[in-house]
């Protein structure tokens, strides 16, 4: 059994030291449904555990005229309570809505979604493709990473030793844009995708797509922006052939496994219907927008 | 009784006795006795899935500080010697044993090895690491093609099929060979318009019940041992634990606690006797409780099979014969429900011609246990599909073939009885007239339907009424609850003694406070034990007859007993239940009624079934957007559990339909030992089941009872599976139909 060291600093500067300093694995803990199964199942003697939920603004979310600040441990339940982060990013909303039961969403946050850096993350596609920027503080100061770039493999991301993230930026989307976020589990419920996509469109007055981000999860070893399958959306007034494009273009682009959870071959072709459906969802919303 | 009865609680919709316990958290199940002194049990299992076992080195483990004593095989002490092998019940005993720790191989990825007593859980977990067990790899016998192949790896040297006339010269993973017919197949082929016939495949399922198989016990030399568990029959873990270690049974106590499900799964026994012996080399009492993924891995679960099945047709809808082969998983160990599986499967037709030919295999994945109607389900899948399938070549509604061939009263079964009086033809008749069945499919949907057969049985059931000095009472019973019969038992009773349920508190007895009686199992205890509960409480009449006669001085003929009071018909005095029973002192002592019986009689309960499900075309997921469950239960004693055992039964079914499945990879370890990736239905993926109570009494119970517990899950199986193929218009011959199962159908047809 692990045995647990615990700290809840009230400060950046005191999470930062704590971790920078430990001797002995270092994890941060926010809502800890992840951290502490994988800890129970763990072969580490001890491990530190720093809770970052103390310290000011991690559990924040700020929605101005620059975008949404978001703190990074911010649970999921009040998150989706939020009508207001809804208006503007209704995927990202609906993507933290699957995570767990309600239970766990009493807990679990986008922040720890993102760092716990699963391929199978819900939230994860949806932050990409609302172009979200995360702002990490570290020893050396504080540096900015594109959601995209911040997964580096399964379970791994950019994050270094003595590093926290601090805040998930997102910009404030142009007019007529709107997101959409799918996911295909073979329940309803309580369970992991087997692949999602997350689709963000943006219009102009005529319903041409001017401006796509598509991202997809599950279905390669980080999540993955596709920028093949926004070309095909781009340019097109999203029609049945640009949707199929989208779809082929996300397919291509993925590189599944099998496992428990689905064959490579089913992944793959039904990350494409979900970019399809995603894109549709998206440019409802946007054309209301 | 046949004529209609009037009843004065039966039929009505009580509050269950055991639910406030439950809904406020204050039930004590498996894992809930902490006893002074306890220490806590852990299992080492196999993380191969066949291997012989080399040498199991646990003398490291036996020093750690925390370590209070080790079990393995060699602690079976009165198994050893070469004395208890060659008879059928020895056999049959060291299969147990060997499946609750191995002896000399290890048959299944999970097959426990050895188990270790610690002060703390964690203690005993981590010492697990430090045996030290060497092991030669063999192939893993992962299904039964492979299995019954000429030149497989053999499970066991020492078996040999069973079934032919000649013993075979070689050993096999065939355990045994059952044939069944009756008539001339050949010649009901011939005389048929239409014959289909077609294989199908089931997968390894779990019973899944919440919970873990959990124990507490304290073994004691002058013959005070104490097991207790959740189990659903505690008088059975007190015969198999005393067998595997040798004990009297007058030595054992077992307890049987709450239970959180069992579905066939706690008829077995596992740590049992492993716990008992930790104790009694530690001095101390001994807690094992399962992990989730020890569940999966080392219990339940239910034979995966191959099947195959003929129907032939007249043109009319007659069916002339019936055909059908099958090979059951048994596990690692002999006895897979394949039998059943033979006697079930055309059970529901009155067919002349028919012939079933079965296998019980031994395969390397953990041993079988009884699943809900054990067997049934598998068979009587491949018939419904192939009986659907031809009535969709005739033009034939599937109801209208079933009434026309339908199992009634004088129908010879292939088991050898004629069946008594039963319900399929008006279950049949319910289905047609159902709302649901009376609805037009919506657009783009698929329509299934099957009906389900199975037998229940009786058995032997032991009761005591204990009547208190203020009128109310108790009554003791030896039939763990794991479906809400301590209500039905409560109603039965009140109804005998015409006084209000709740004033009769039922209680599950352990083994040294009543006789013998039978597992809660094969849909029993609300036909037998209610039977007893009958039988006893006509005894509590008799003597308050007796007690008020004596009074009155006139003869117990004398009395009449109604709503609750003891009248004299040769005078004016009348007195109540509760004022005999303050007044027992005076007459001769307490008040009470028992009775032991082995109950015949059970009567079968027949079922239909309809499912409409709609599919995605495009990932190949399945909703099922209507369901009606249409059962008989001879006679409903608490319609509400009635119900619930119908939708639970059809719920499972669905469940076992759609995405149940064990997932193994190339080495036979199991991938999805959780609930997260093994996947039994949310509430949230199924519509409110709809059920229809059709009542067909038995006329060998009191009241009419018919078991309802089991037959619910057999036919789901074939309603969602032939929908499914309905709404893609593509044979469905496999199951589960899960989303890429059936994404392929659709694309590959």
């Amino acid at each position: 059994m692990v045995s647990v060291v615990y700290e809840a600093p009230d400060s950046i500067e005191g999470a930062i030291s704590l971790l920078a300093n430990a001797d002995i694995p270092a994890k941060i803990l926010a809502g800890g449904t992840d951290l502490i199964i994988q800890t129970n199942g763990s072969a580490d003697e001890s491990r530190l555990f720093v809770d970052v939920k103390r310290i000011d603004g991690m559990l924040d979310a700020r929605l101005s005229a620059d975008g949404l600040d978001l703190g990074p441990s911010m649970s999921c339940a009040e998150f989706t309570a939020r009508d207001d982060i809804r208006k503007v990013f209704p995927g990202l909303v609906e993507a933290a809505y699957l995570i767990g039961s309600t239970q766990v969403q009493g807990r679990a946050s986008l922040g720890g979604n993102l760092c716990n850096s699963s391929p199978a993350a819900d939230t994860v596609p949806a932050l990409v493709v609302n172009g979200a920027q995360c702002v990490i503080a570290g020893p050396g100061g504080e540096r900015t990473v594109a959601a995209e770039e911040f997964m580096t493999g399964v379970g791994r991301n950019c994050m270094e030793k003595g590093e926290l993230l601090k805040i998930i930026h997102l910009p404030t989307p142009a007019a007529k844009t709107s997101d959409a976020y799918l996911r295909f589990i073979p329940r309803t419920e309580m369970d992991i995708a087997v692949a999602g996509a997350g689709v963000s469109v943006t219009l102009d007055d005529d319903g041409t797509c001017t401006a796509a981000r598509v991202a997809i999860g599950a279905v390669a070893p980080t999540v993955l922006l596709v920028s093949a399958a926004a070309d095909a959306l781009i340019g097109t007034k999203l029609d049945d052939d640009a949707l199929q494009a989208a779809a082929a273009a996300a397919s291509a682009a993925s590189s599944p496994i099998t496992d428990r959870r689905g064959t490579a071959e089913y992944r793959r072709q039904i990350v494409g219907v979900l970019v399809k459906r995603a894109a549709r969802i998206a440019a409802t919303r946007a054309k209301g927008n | 009784m046949s004529e209609a009865q009037e009843f004065k609680y039966i039929g009505q919709r009580t509050i269950r006795p055991d639910g406030f316990d439950k809904v406020t958290g204050r039930a004590t199940y498996g894992a809930d006795l902490t006893l002074p002194g306890m220490i806590w049990g852990k299992t080492l299992r196999s993380p191969h899935a066949h291997a012989k076992i080399l040498s199991i080195d646990t003398s490291k483990a036996e020093a750690h500080p925390d370590v209070m004593s080790v079990a393995t095989f060699k602690d079976f002490v009165s198994l050893q010697s070469e004395s208890v092998a060659g008879t059928e019940d020895a056999a049959g005993v060291l299969d147990v044993a060997r499946n609750c720790l191995a002896d000399d191989k290890v048959l299944y990825h999970g097959h426990a090895i050895a188990a270790i007593a610690a002060r703390t859980e964690s203690a005993a977990k981590d010492a697990l690491a430090l045996i030290d067990v060497k092991y030669e790899l063999l192939p893993a016998v992962m299904d039964v093609e492979d299995a019954m192949k000429e030149d497989s790896s053999v499970l066991h040297d020492d078996m040999f099929t069973a079934g032919y006339d000649e013993k075979p010269s070689k050993a096999s993973n065939i355990a045994t060979r059952v044939e069944m017919k009756m008539g001339d197949v050949e010649a009901g082929f011939a005389e048929a318009d239409v014959i289909v016939e077609r294989e199908f495949r089931t997968p390894t399922a779990h019973q899944g019940y919440i919970e873990p198989h959990a124990c507490t016990v304290t073994y004691d030399e002058n013959g005070q041992s104490m097991v207790w568990c959740c189990t659903q029959g505690h008088f059975d873990v007190r015969t198999l634990t005393a067998k595997v270690l040798g004990m009297e049974l007058g030595k054992l106590k077992v307890i049987a606690s709450e239970i959180g499900g069992g579905f066939g799964g706690k008829t077995v026994i596992y740590q049992e006797p492993v716990a008992l012996v930790l104790s009694k080399k530690s001095g101390r009492p001994v807690k094992m409780v399962m992990d989730r993924d020890e569940v999966f891995i080392a219990t339940g679960p239910t034979s995966a099979a191959k099947l195959k099945a003929k129907v032939g047709v007249k043109k009319d809808g007659t069916i002339t014969a019936m055909q059908g082969w099958m090979a059951y998983e048994a596990g690692a160990f002999k006895g897979s429900p394949m039998v059943p599986g033979v006697m079930t499967m055309f059970t529901p037709y009155d067919c002349p011609n028919v012939l079933v030919e079965g296998f019980d295999v031994v395969v390397n994945k953990s041993k079988v246990a009884a699943y809900r109607a054990p067997g049934a389900p598998q068979a009587e899948y491949a018939a419904e599909m192939v009986v659907n399938e031809l009535a969709e070549l005739l033009g034939m509604d599937p109801i209208d073939l079933r009434l026309k061939n339908a199992a009634k009263e004088g129908t010879q079964t292939i088991y050898g009885p004629k069946l008594k009086r039963v319900g399929l033809v008006e279950c049949l008749e319910a289905a047609k007239n159902s709302p649901h069945y009376l609805s037009p499919l919506p657009e783009g949907q698929g329509r299934g339907l099957a009906s389900g057969f199975w037998f229940n049985i009786g058995g032997q059931s032991s009761v005591s009424v204990n009547m208190n000095p203020d009128g109310t009472g108790t009554i003791v019973e030896g039939s763990p609850d794991i479906g809400g019969s301590r209500a039905s038992m409560q109603m039965m009773a009140a109804e005998v003694l015409q006084i209000e349920p709740k004033n009769l508190k039922p209680i599950i007895a352990d083994t040294e406070n009543l006789p013998y009686s039978q597992g809660t199992g094969g849909s029993r205890t609300t036909f037998a034990t209610g039977m007893a509960v009958i039988e006893a409480s006509e005894k509590v009449v008799a003597q308050v007859k007796e007690r008020a006669a004596a009074v009155w001085n006139v003869t117990a003929e004398q009395v009449e007993y109604a709503d609750g009071v003891a009248r004299n018909t040769a005078g004016e005095d009348s007195m109540t239940l509760a004022e005999v029973c303050k007044n027992a002192e005076k007459t001769g002592g307490q008040i009470s009624g028992n009775a032991n019986i082995n109950a015949r009689g059970a009567g079968p309960s027949f079922a239909v079934h309809i499912c409409d499900v709609a599919v995605d075309k495009e990932t190949g997921k399945v909703d099922v957007t209507r369901y009606t469950a249409i059962q008989d239960a001879g006679k409903a004693i608490h319609p509400g559990y009635v119900e619930g055992q119908l939708q639970g039964g059809a719920v499972q079914g669905i469940g076992w339909a759609l995405n149940e499945e064990y997932v193994f990879n190339a080495d036979g370890v199991m991938e999805n030992p959780g609930f997260l990736d093994y996947r039994i239905p949310l509430a949230s993926d199924l519509p409110m089941i709809e059920t229809i109570t059709v009542e067909v009494p038995n006329a060998f119970h009191p009241y009419g009872v018919r078991g309802v517990g089991e037959t619910g899950i057999i036919p789901p199986l074939g309603a969602v599976g032939y929908a499914v193929g309905n709404a893609i218009d593509r044979k469905v011959e496999e199951l589960p139909c899960s989303p890429p199962r059936v994404l392929a159908l659709i694309q590959n047809g």
